[in-house]
C-alpha cells in the first residue's frame, strides 16, 4: 500500500505545483514601486500648452493610464474607461506613452523634436476623438523616460495614487470589469475616506 | 531572354535591400568603446521585461533600447555599476536582475534546487538500506544446512540414475 501512496502522493503534489503555476500570469510582476511615491515628472499636456506634474493632484486620489494608440491591447480596456470616467468616481490622467516611437512606423532618424511633438500630438487627439476620452486629461511622455520612472514595461498599465501620492496599486495589462469592481473601486473607496 | 532580364531585376532588388538591413544595424557602433564595454556588461545582468527570457544585451525590443539609452546616459553622469542597477531595480524589482539578491522572497528559489536534491539523496539512501535490509545474509541455519545437503544428495542420485555405467 505504501508502496504507491507515496509516488501518488508526490505525483499529487507536483500537479497542485504546476496546476498554480499556469494559473499566474508570467507578466504580472510586482512593482517595487507600491508604497512609495509616485515618480515626479512635468511633462506637456496633450491639447493644451502647459505642463503637468502628479503634484498637482497632491489631495486627491487618482488613476494615471499608460496608453498610447499603437497599443492594441488598450482597445480592449478603452470602453471600461469611458464608462469609468462618465461616472465620475475617480479621476484618470492619461499618461500617453511613445506616442510615435512605440510603434516603430516612423523613422526616429529623420524626425526632429518638434514634429515627434506635432505627430504624437495629432496621433493622440485623433485616437481620443475615435474612441472617446475618459482622460481629465493626458500628457506626453515622447521618449518613454517616465514610463521607465514608474517601471512601465507593457502598455497599457494602470497605476492608483492616493492623496498624499503613494502609488497604492499598480495593475499591467487591460482593466477588466472585474478588475475595477474588485480591486480598483473598493480600494479608491477606502482611499477617499 | 525575358526570364533572365527578370532574374537579374530579382537579384538586384535582393542585393539592394540586404544592404539597406546591414546599414540599419551597424548604426549604434559609432559609440565610447569604453562606455559600451560597461554598458554591455551591466546589462547581460539585466531582464528585458518584454521577452522575459532573454538579457537587455541580447534583445532588440523597443524597450531594451530604451534601457540601452538610459544606462548609456547614467554611465555618463558617472554612476557606478552597483548604482545603475539599483537605479533599475528601484523602478522593475529584483526581476530585471538575473541573479536575485538573497533575501526573505528569494529564498525558494536559491534554495528550492538543494533542497530537493537533498530530499532525493535522503530517500534513495532509504530505500537502498531497506532493499539491503531485505537481503538475508549468508549464515544458513542447521536444519537449513541438512535440507540442501539432501537435495543435493538426491540430485546426485537422479544422475546416476540417468546415466547408467
Amino acid at each position: 500500500m505504501n508502496r504507491f501512496l507515496w509516488p501518488l502522493v508526490g505525483f499529487a503534489a507536483l500537479v497542485v505545483l504546476l496546476a498554480v503555476g499556469l494559473g499566474l500570469n508570467p507578466r504580472d510582476v510586482p512593482s517595487p514601486l507600491v508604497g512609495k511615491p509616485a515618480p515626479a515628472f512635468s511633462l506637456p499636456v496633450l491639447g493644451a500648452d502647459r505642463q503637468f506634474g502628479p503634484a498637482d493632484m497632491k489631495g486627491k486620489v487618482w488613476l494615471l493610464n499608460v496608453w498610447a494608440s499603437w497599443c492594441v491591447s488598450c482597445r480592449q480596456e478603452h470602453p471600461i474607461l469611458v464608462e469609468l470616467g462618465r461616472k465620475n468616481v475617480v479621476p484618470v490622467i492619461g499618461l500617453n506613452y511613445k506616442e510615435v516611437r512605440g510603434d516603430g512606423e516612423t523613422d526616429m532618424a529623420k524626425t526632429d523634436a518638434a514634429t515627434e511633438d506635432r505627430l504624437a500630438r495629432r496621433k493622440a487627439a485623433g485616437w481620443l476623438q475615435q474612441h472617446g476620452d475618459p482622460y481629465t486629461l493626458s500628457v506626453l511622455d515622447l521618449d518613454g523616460r517616465v514610463g521607465i520612472d514608474y517601471g512601465v514595461y507593457g502598455v497599457p498599465e494602470t497605476y492608483l495614487i492616493d492623496k498624499a501620492g503613494v502609488i497604492r496599486m499598480k495593475h499591467t495589462g487591460p482593466v477588466t470589469p472585474d478588475d475595477l469592481t474588485k480591486k480598483i473601486l473598493p480600494l479608491v473607496a477606502e482611499l477617499n475616506k | 531572354m525575358m526570364p533572365r532580364a527578370r532574374r537579374l531585376v530579382v537579384a538586384l532588388c535582393l542585393g539592394v535591400a540586404a544592404l539597406s538591413t546591414q546599414a540599419r544595424e551597424a548604426a549604434p557602433l559609432a559609440e565610447d568603446p569604453v562606455v559600451e564595454k560597461r554598458l554591455l556588461a551591466i546589462t547581460a545582468e539585466l531582464r528585458c521585461l518584454v521577452c522575459q527570457n532573454q538579457t537587455i544585451a541580447d534583445s532588440n525590443a523597443d524597450l531594451a533600447n530604451d534601457f540601452r539609452r538610459e544606462i548609456r546616459k547614467l554611465i555618463a553622469e558617472g554612476k557606478s555599476d552597483q548604482e545603475i542597477l539599483d537605479f533599475m531595480v528601484a523602478r522593475y524589482g529584483d526581476f530585471v536582475r538575473y541573479r536575485p539578491p538573497v533575501k526573505g522572497t528569494t529564498i525558494l528559489l536559491w534554495a528550492g534546487p538543494g533542497v530537493l536534491l537533498l530530499i532525493g539523496l535522503g530517500v534513495l539512501i532509504r530505500y537502498l538500506r531497506r532493499r539491503n535490509d531485505a537481503i538475508p545474509d549468508g549464515a544458513l541455519t542447521p536444519e537449513e544446512l541438512a535440507a540442501a545437503e539432501a537435495l543435493l544428495a538426491s540430485r546426485n542420485d537422479s544422475r546416476q540414475d540417468a546415466n547408467p555405467q
